[in-house]
């Protein structure tokens, strides 16, 4: 039985991987695996068996190599702030912890490029290419802690996606340990590359499922030169839902246009007070970044299109820092609704922006519907919704009719022709709904990649969907 | 000798609401916080790892051992993490309850640390007479060069290395102590607020012209003051250091003191008492004869920067100093215990002269801790250089900071290139020039 594989100190597998990466980074006792045991999302938790924490490629490659020698099953992980479960250990696996590979490798601003391990916090990308004029673009919530290999693995998003696109936009290359243990590199620095099917791609949002990425190359632009934030308040979330709409519709791409409805704005206010209206029923923030007199027109046209559908005011931010904080109170969002209730379902639901007012209304309907207290924000310019349903694991009965509105919700957007993950990944929580999306030959083929990649299916196992059909 | 354990049949974590253990949706916004995970990079050494075995404990499911304990001594308690956190969790309290599950346990014990916890916590921080007496003691020694006697024989060989280590950076006891130098009412004609004053215990013994300061402070606005005598320490030493039973008697012994309902506020100047002093209600919600004064207790404690604001003080006309330039470190018990940043700047930018140069990282904690920088010496020490760095940085040659053991931790980091100062005793200063200036005027 896999479960009962035996990590202790002193014994044999323990041997084998402290010789990989030495004592220090190699943790087998309760104290040190139970807070391993979970990763950002509600709910989910799995106590791991063996944690190691490797400083270079050749360590991940021996501790793959091991793995696959002795069968073991293997969970990577960054700082642990997935939202769908992807890096919850299995059982008698081992949690490889890639945080100890922290370091960027090289800044090329000739070909306006970086080069990071796995571990280097988002952000620490984005300040070390500031200093060369330079821009990373993908921001999700957590950049102040999440890994670029975590995102590069979740193909993560962010507020600015509307303009600036998502993570795989910027993924030029990478190293991947693959789950024989050998090391191959995907890619290169060149902006057209088609020599052979374009496998970094495959990697990309793979969540772990292929391979162990162990470096990472990505394309930075021109840092803009100017930025406008503005805050709309409106009286309904239809409201706001059409004013985007019509922001798209006349062709106007900003960068952000976020969306928190009057609960999410209390929450959020509450923790970071940066003043935002918690009377309104729903606010959206808007920011446009360019050239000087670019920003200057949309911020305008953006603002006379709120008050066009019927915004209650429209705020510009007062300077650069006041920008920051809009920005930054809005990342907190998700963590801030948890001083609602106990448990904190956050769902990542997208459809094409034309259904957006479709879609924010059925949520209000279903939240009616089961008698739950459901708030909802997102990145409204991506159609990415983040409806949250604030309610409390040890109730069986209210996770019941969780249970139900979320199936609801999966089936209308999918209806609308939408996805059930927009930037969280399937991981496990989705994992039961992916059948009902990818009901054609394409649910097959995601085993069939697996399987040429990873026959002995040792890359966190379980996750995205089951390696074998279920009979 | 006692054993204060025996005292308290309670499961601290398994008591506690549930709702605070549920609290974290352990989402990581607390990690890059973290002075502790910032340097192992581990997650146990988290907030939410540390959470993470907390809520194991209270649901049965690990036991408390010699590694939780450990683990648990390791967190600084700077409360960084409780500013990062946007759900609310309430880590002081959850940190509190699992260092007196560990003291419960014994995880920890060994014959040495049983001494000096009876020592410190039983007898010095619990019997202000005692602490004075030893403070006096201290004096003595120091102020007579037997100290330097001491040091130059090679006595100080026979003593443990660890102690050793740390006597160079004993803090200079005062010649007087607050009670000499503050009479227990003083007045002004023009009387708006009646407030009381809470001295401290190291604040009172090292740092007892702060205290004269703040009550010169308050005078000058208006405030009469009322300072109870040998009022010794709060139990905030106790509640952070797993003894929250000798913390509530130390809580009981001082709203025996004070005459709360004829008072406007109590004044603590400083940080870790305040973070402390909030919190009596929780401290005595068992308590049916204390709980309602807890209660007013908490909502009229206030740091004395925090006060100032609220009653709009004078901007004093003089300067405290000559033109310097200044820069201020935010005690963590100050401005992540009590979220109180804006005030005390407030405070120096009021003060005509002083340039107000802003400190990278300033709410990043010293190493100081309560006496973090005596039972984790090497990690203290990591903190306190980052932060003499950054200080170095703003060319400042004076340090504002508002808390006896950052004060001291920074003092000692700096040496003699700065001076650490509290941003009352600046004010005061000022108001004091003002009558000269006056005086000289007059003259």
């Amino acid at each position: 039985m896999a479960a009962e594989r035996d990590f202790s100190k002193g014994s044999r597998l323990y041997e084998s991987l402290s010789q990989l990466v030495g004592e220090e980074d190699l943790f087998t006792e309760p104290e040190d695996l139970i807070p391993y045991g979970f990763d950002g999302t509600a709910a989910l938790r799995h106590k791991a068996t063996c944690v190691v924490s490797p400083r270079t490629t050749e360590a991940v490659s021996g501790i793959m190599k091991l793995a696959s020698a002795e069968g073991i099953p293997i969970v990577t992980r960054g700082s642990g702030t997935g939202l769908s479960g992807g890096s919850i250990p299995v059982d008698g696996g081992i949690v490889l912890c890639l945080v100890q590979m922290d370091q960027i490798l090289e800044v090329d601003p000739a070909n306006l490029t970086i080069l990071a391990e796995p571990g280097v916090i988002t952000k620490a990308i984005d300040d070390a290419a500031h200093p060369h004029g330079l821009f990373y673009p993908p921001d999700p919530g957590s950049m102040k802690i999440s890994t670029i290999g975590g995102n590069v693995a979740n193909n993560s998003g962010g507020l600015r996606g509307l303009k600036y696109g998502v993570t795989r936009d910027y993924v030029m290359g990478m190293e991947v340990v693959l789950p024989s243990g050998e090391i191959a590199w995907l890619g290169s620095k060149c902006v057209k590359d088609v020599a052979g099917y374009s496998m970094k791609d495959m990697f990309i949002g793979s969540e772990g499922t292929l391979g162990i990425i162990t470096k990472v190359l990505l394309k930075l632009v021109p840092r803009p030169k100017a930025r406008r934030t503005l805050l709309a308040s409106f009286d309904s979330m239809e409201d706001a839902a059409r004013t985007v709409s019509h922001i798209i519709e006349r062709q106007i791409i900003p960068c952000t246009l976020e969306f928190l409805d009057k609960k999410t704005c209390g929450c959020v206010e509450d923790y970071a007070k940066v003043g935002l209206p918690t009377e309104a029923a729903a606010i959206v923030l808007m920011e446009t970044d360019g050239p000087e007199s670019v920003v200057n027109d949309e911020a305008d046209a953006m603002a006379l299109i709120a008050e066009e559908n019927g915004a209650i005011s429209v705020e510009k931010a007062k300077d650069d820092a006041h920008a920051v904080r809009l920005a930054s109170a809005r990342r907190t969002a998700f963590s801030a609704l948890a001083r609602i209730r106990p448990t904190t379902i956050l769902e990542d639901v997208t459809v094409p922006r034309s259904h957006l007012v479709e879609i924010v209304s059925f949520v209000e309907e279903v939240a009616a519907k089961y008698d739950l207290d459901i708030a909802t924000f997102g990145h409204f310019g991506d159609g990415n919704v983040h409806p949250t349903i604030l309610t409390d694991e040890t109730n069986k009965e209210e996770m019941e009719r969780v249970e139900h509105a979320l199936s609801d919700i999966f089936d209308k957007t999918i209806e609308l022709g939408g996805t059930i993950t927009g930037e969280h990944g399937v991981g496990l929580a989705k994992k039961p709904f992916l059948p009902r999306q990818l009901i054609d030959a394409s649910y097959q083929l995601l085993r069939q990649v697996k399987g040429a990649i990873d026959p002995q299916g040792l890359l966190n196992p379980g996750k995205i969907f089951d390696q074998a059909e279920k009979s | 000798m006692n054993d204060s354990t025996t005292l308290t049949p309670l499961k601290y974590l398994g008591d506690l609401d549930y709702s605070i253990v549920q609290q974290c949706m352990h989402c990581g916004m607390c990690l890059p916080s973290c002075p502790t995970y910032l340097e192992t990079k581990r997650e146990r050494n988290s907030p939410r790892g540390r959470i993470a075995l907390m809520r194991s404990i209270a649901d049965g499911e690990l036991e408390v051992t010699k590694e939780f304990g450990e683990e648990m001594y390791y967190c600084l308690g700077c409360l960084a993490c409780t500013t990062a956190c946007p759900a609310g969790v309430n880590y002081p309290e959850l940190f509190e309850n699992a260092r007196a599950e560990v003291e419960h346990h014994g995880v920890l014990a060994r014959p040495e640390r049983r001494f000096w916890r009876w020592l410190t916590l039983e007898q010095l921080f619990s019997k202000p007479w005692m602490l004075r007496a030893v403070g006096r003691l201290l004096w003595i020694y120091q102020a007579s060069g037997l100290c330097g006697l001491v040091r130059k024989s090679g006595v100080m060989r026979l003593v443990p290395k660890n102690l050793r280590e740390l006597e160079p950076s004993t803090p200079t006891i005062q010649r007087h102590f607050s009670d000499a130098l503050i009479q227990e009412t003083e007045t002004v004609p023009e009387k708006r607020y009646r407030v009381g004053l809470l001295t401290g215990c190291v604040q009172d013994l090292v740092f007892s012209h702060v205290n004269r300061d703040t009550v010169d402070a308050l005078l000058a606005n208006g405030c009469e003051v009322i300072t109870p005598r040998s009022q010794g320490c709060c139990g905030s030493l106790h509640a952070h250091n797993g003894d929250l039973t000798l913390a509530a008697v130390r809580a009981r012994s001082l709203l025996d003191q004070f005459d709360l309902e004829n008072l406007d506020a109590v004044i603590t100047n400083a940080a870790g008492c305040g973070s402390h002093l909030k919190h009596f209600t929780n401290l005595l919600k068992g308590d049916p004869e204390y709980a309602d004064r807890a209660a007013e207790w908490d909502r009229k404690v206030k740091d004395v920067s925090e006060w100032l604001v609220e009653i709009d003080f004078r901007k004093p006309e003089s300067t405290s100093e000559e033109c310097e330039t200044i820069t201020y470190h935010e005690a963590c018990h100050l401005c992540h215990g009590q979220g109180i940043t804006r005030q005390p700047r407030d405070v120096l930018h009021a003060i005509p002269g002083l340039d107000l140069v802003e400190l990278e990282n300033s709410t990043h904690c010293c190493g100081s801790a309560g006496i973090y920088n005596i039972t984790q010496p090497e990690q203290a020490t990591k903190l306190q250089e980052e932060k003499v760095g950054c200080i170095a940085k703003t060319g400042a040659s004076l340090i504002a900071t508002a808390n006896p053991g950052c004060h001291l931790q920074i003092q000692n980091g700096v040496g003699d290139s700065a001076e650490v100062v509290h941003p009352v005793s600046l004010l005061a200063k000022a108001y004091r020039n003002e009558k000269e200036t006056t005086n000289v005027e007059t003259n």
